[in-house]
């Protein structure tokens, strides 16, 4: 018989994981709930819907910077309708209303995102273009992982078995940095990926003096695009900074049955030279 | 097996339910409210929608357990005895359907778009039913009767 378990707080839920660490750990179930018709009858259920301490967005300031923490339980929509988000993090609200449809954002949360950790999560490159760490935490105490070492390969993550995600911290974007998001699918509503793309361009008049590119869906785990920043800095936006993305690209995605590698591979060069364009 | 309470279309249920039982199951094969379809059973096609505490959620993602506290309505809930909710008359009227499998997510997230704006414009009607998916007629006449369920709940004809 499954146990479950909607704990009180924080501290009740690193607790009853650190006793039931192979529990299933519920947030919205948006993903969870298609897969787990699939799976075993998990032992225990931890459920931290509406958990308080799990929510919130606040503005920090954190080594000399300027953070945007968003709690794990926050819903999609909440997300979409923050004003601090929208004005900050514009390619992170882009990429939630592309999640699913609205009964979907409206419980589907950046940590159940985090947790599942797919390659074609939707939030997944932005956190890699932004920059984002993310919060872990457990009875022992509290750490942060740059999303860069967070997610470790298919569907592997650096979060410990006693850890929950608690927040992910985005650090606010210089003033004049350009964000960009596109999701390219089946059809344009409640699609699951074909590619994904992310990114932040910080620029001098129309020269990229810094780029950070995240991509999903092109391998088994949400990449940055390294070659592709390093051959932009420096460039001119339009046809100079596309001809070095396009020459910089490195990706080998796969074919399956939602796509082909050669497509995936084309659409991805695409996006990217829309990014960089005059 | 545990006892579960649940709170359906303001009545006051006591089922038998496993913790990894799913809500759409608990309200169809227990309860014998079978009015909530399931198309998919993988979040995409919204015939499972119902509201929970007002908000339309697909009871295919959310398990049964986790509604306990909670007031649930589902198609069957929403008519006053005999007299159709003003949303469903719409529907009716305008004819929204043709098979009907889609209608009952359709009708609960249209009520649940419709309380939140008064009077949405076809644009938001289309975005928000981007949830629910209707495989027969195409969506023309289910936007028409949502614009005008919409009017039909702020006191106008439907």
């Amino acid at each position: 018989m499954t146990a479950y378990v909607r704990p009180a707080d924080l501290a009740e839920a690193t607790r009853v994981l650190a006793d039931h660490p192979a529990w299933m750990i519920l947030a919205g179930g948006t993903d969870l709930m298609v897969h787990a018709q699939h799976q075993p009858v998990p032992v225990g259920i931890l459920d931290l819907w509406r958990l308080p301490g799990l929510g919130g967005i606040d503005a920090r300031q954190r080594d000399d910077r300027s953070w945007l923490r968003l709690g794990a339980g926050t819903t999609w929509r909440e997300v979409i309708a923050d004003a601090r988000v929208q004005h900050a993090l514009p390619n992170l609200v882009a990429a939630a209303r592309e999640i699913g449809a609205l009964q979907i954002q409206a419980r589907g949360t950046i940590g159940g995102n985090l947790g599942t950790s797919s390659p074609v999560g939707d939030s997944l490159p932005v956190w890699l273009a932004l920059g984002a760490e993310i919060e872990l935490r457990s009875v022992h105490g509290t750490r942060t992982v740059p999303y860069a070492d967070y997610c470790t390969g298919y569907r592997k993550t650096a979060r410990g078995v006693e850890e929950l995600i608690t927040a992910v911290w985005a650090p606010v974007p210089a003033t004049g940095t350009r964000l960009h998001w596109r999701k390219v699918g089946t059809r344009k509503a409640q699609s699951i990926s074909k590619v994904m793309a992310a990114a932040a361009l910080a620029l001098d008049g129309d020269t990229i003096t810094a780029a950070r590119i995240g991509l999903g869906a092109v391998a088994d785990r949400p990449i940055r695009a390294t070659a592709i920043e390093a051959a932009l800095v420096g460039r001119r936006l339009g046809d100079d900074a596309i001809a070095a993305a396009r020459a910089a690209l490195a990706i080998a995605p796969i074919t399956d049955v939602r796509s082909t590698a050669a497509y995936r591979h084309d659409v991805a060069a695409n996006l990217i030279a829309r990014f960089v364009a005059a | 097996m545990p006892k579960l309470t649940l709170r359906v279309n303001r009545q006051t249920h006591t089922i038998d339910c496993s913790a990894s039982t799913l809500l759409v199951e608990a309200l169809r094969e227990q309860l014998r409210l079978t009015g909530t379809h399931v198309g998919c059973d993988t979040s995409q096609c919204g015939a499972c929608t119902v509201h929970v505490d007002g908000a339309s959620v697909k009871s295919c993602t959310m398990l049964a357990v986790e509604a306990e506290g909670a007031e649930i309505t589902t198609i069957e809930g929403l008519a006053d005895g005999d007299k159709l909710h003003p949303m469903q008359a719409a529907f009716q009227e305008h004819h929204g359907l043709q098979c009907g499998f889609c209608t009952p997510g359709m009708v609960m997230s249209a009520v649940d778009l419709c309380k939140r704006v008064k009077a949405p414009s076809e644009p938001e009607v289309r975005t928000w039913l981007e949830g629910n998916l209707c495989r027969c007629t195409g969506y023309h006449n289910i936007v028409k009767a949502v614009m005008a369920g919409a009017d039909g709940m702020n006191g106008g004809k439907p």
